[in-house]
């Protein structure tokens, strides 16, 4: 008995550390002026006036819009290179495929403050720089190798009578792969594409390295230069705001897809 | 007929791999192009070749060492103190009981949210005069008065640390959980009847099993750690007493224009990790290249 209450007690703990921090930027978010300073666990007068100056202070709502056009071409993107070369990797042996899983997979440790320079160059050679499209490129060095490897593990464990039939029919390679894997690979494109989102909706450096206005700024960006009248006084009020407008629609993603997140998270890392 | 489709391989191959290299492969050989130069971030195309005078210059910074010791402290005690705390949380998850997915789904919200937003809100929360921390610590007499976590030297990093300990433990804890719900039932009932007690069975049976699957784990952490900048940036700007190695390189390169002396410092960053991996590899005994999908 003494057992069991421990437990439940050692599970609340886990909880409350975990969620926490989410809840204080909420009570945090509704409380203004002075109310933020003192410490309660509900705000006495919970007051929206912090969400609607997150938008009257700065083009939020154009942070939000291109932190969605961003992570959807990433998304978009990484799924259509990946699922090419994964059905390469997956379905056919040739020299130098272990090779390139092991390059491909070296890619996704590398630090991106490594590649900052060259890509910033290249960035403004093609004309890219404070452009949505030239983050949406650069985010694929850090999206393509994870879905490259996940979609080419699941294309291994497709059988191969699937294929052999379409064949016999004179299906070639292209169609084989859109008319017959692709209906059956939902379950993996959807759980890839939603790691390769959240990914890139996340992503700090590049996108504070490769724009400069704030018409340009990605969500995380536009939270992390927030800034009140002078640099002492942060408006705390406003960036738990703004911290929760952009946490919500992922915590519903979480809720609604964790089952699939899981399965994406631990595909590649269990099995490797 | 297999020559045909060896072929077709590689076009299917082709533009994931022209993608790759222009991004990756192509940048990464620039910025170790530049290291070697005196390039300005204002005129790119306007260098002098100087040789390896930029990391001569870099060996010879106590801020370029207080970064590298930086981020080797911050990636070891952070990794180390996930894994503790994953395995644990893994541990209690792995318990049939109600309410486990819910209890799972929790645990995957500070790992979704972006970094940037939980070290806003972890901020806020460590605040010096207003902050909850403070007022907790407080309330049970753990300090006497208020503390300036993020700007005090002393404390800066390990409060870096509680942030990345609290955003990625989950993330760990998951991985764990799902290695734990491999193990066959069939092991645990045999320790039993050689009468293993829990703390046997964890050391003889658990741990050796899920050893493979926490290695991964804690080389991709660890990997992953050693590059951190986002936290360092938002939390405590470019602050001699946490920039890692990303938050200095970033610093030479973008703020103070030094191309040459930042991809220098990039390179060493890409230097170190390259060095760790290759000891994980040799002592971890981890077969990385292993097929995906056996």
């Amino acid at each position: 008995m003494l057992g069991r209450a421990a437990f439940f007690l050692l599970v609340l703990v886990i909880v409350a550390y975990t969620v926490f921090p989410f809840y204080w930027a909420i009570v945090a978010s509704l409380k203004e002026g002075s109310a933020l300073f003192t410490v309660e666990a509900w705000p006495s007068r919970p007051a929206w006036d912090n969400y609607l100056a997150v938008f009257r202070e700065q083009p939020f709502g154009r942070n939000i819009l291109n932190s969605v056009i961003v992570a959807g071409g990433v998304v978009a993107l990484s799924l259509a290179l990946g699922l090419s070369a994964a059905f390469a990797l997956g379905r056919v042996q040739f020299r130098g495929r272990k090779m390139l899983l092991l390059v491909i997979l070296g890619v996704s440790m590398f630090p991106q403050v490594a590649v900052l320079s060259g890509l910033f160059e290249l960035i403004r050679a093609l004309g890219l720089y404070n452009n949505l499209l030239g983050l949406t490129l650069s985010y694929l060095i850090f999206t393509l190798p994870f879905t490259v490897w996940v979609l080419t593990t699941f294309l291994r464990e497709m059988p191969v009578e699937l294929e052999e039939a379409a064949m016999m029919d004179g299906a070639g390679p292209f169609t084989v792969l859109t008319r017959i894997f692709l209906p059956l690979m939902g379950p993996a494109m959807a759980t890839t594409g939603l790691l390769a989102f959240i990914a890139a909706w996340n992503e700090f450096l590049f996108a504070l390295t490769f724009t400069l206005t704030d018409e340009m700024r990605t969500v995380p960006v536009a939270i992390a230069l927030i800034t009140g009248a002078s640099s002492f006084e942060l408006p705390w009020g406003r960036i738990m705001a703004a911290s929760v407008i952009v946490t919500v629609p992922l915590i519903l993603l979480v809720l609604v897809f964790q089952r699939r997140i899981v399965a994406g998270l631990t595909a590649g890392a269990v099995k490797g | 007929m297999q020559r045909a489709r060896r072929r077709g391989a590689w076009l299917f191959l082709a533009p994931m791999l022209l993608v790759l290299a222009g991004i990756a492969g192509w940048p990464l050989g620039r910025t170790i192009f530049f290291s070697l130069t005196d390039a300005r971030l204002d005129l790119l195309g306007d260098y002098g070749f100087i040789g390896l005078e930029n990391y001569l210059w870099l060996a010879r910074d106590p801020e370029w060492w207080a970064a590298v010791r930086n981020t080797l402290v911050f990636a070891s005690i952070s990794v180390s103190l996930e894994t503790l705390l994953g395995i644990v949380i893994a541990l209690v998850l792995n318990a049939r009981m109600r309410g486990r997915g819910l209890l799972r789904a929790a645990m995957l919200i500070p790992w979704a949210i972006p970094t940037v937003v939980s070290a806003q809100m972890w901020g806020w929360m460590l605040h010096d005069q207003y902050g909850v921390i403070n007022e907790m610590f407080l309330a049970v007499g753990l300090i006497a008065e208020p503390r300036a976590w993020t700007a005090d030297y002393g404390t800066a990093l390990a409060a870096i640390i509680a942030v990345d300990v609290w955003k990625t433990t989950p993330f760990m804890a998951l991985l764990v959980l799902a290695a734990l719900q491999l193990l066959p039932e069939e092991l645990y009932e045999a320790a039993e009847i050689d009468g293993l007690g829990p703390v046997g069975r964890f050391f003889r049976i658990t741990l050796p099993l899920i050893w493979p699957a926490l290695m991964v784990a804690i080389i991709f952490r660890t990997l992953d750690a050693l590059r951190v900048f986002d936290l360092m940036y938002v939390l405590t700007g470019n602050s001699r007493a946490t920039a890692s190695m990303s938050v200095y390189a970033r610093q030479q390169l973008v703020d103070f224009q030094d191309v040459g002396y930042g991809s220098a410092a990039a390179t060493g960053l890409f230097l170190v990790i390259a060095i760790v991996t290759a000891l994980f590899l040799t002592f971890g005994r981890l077969r990385l290249g292993a097929e995906p999908g056996r």
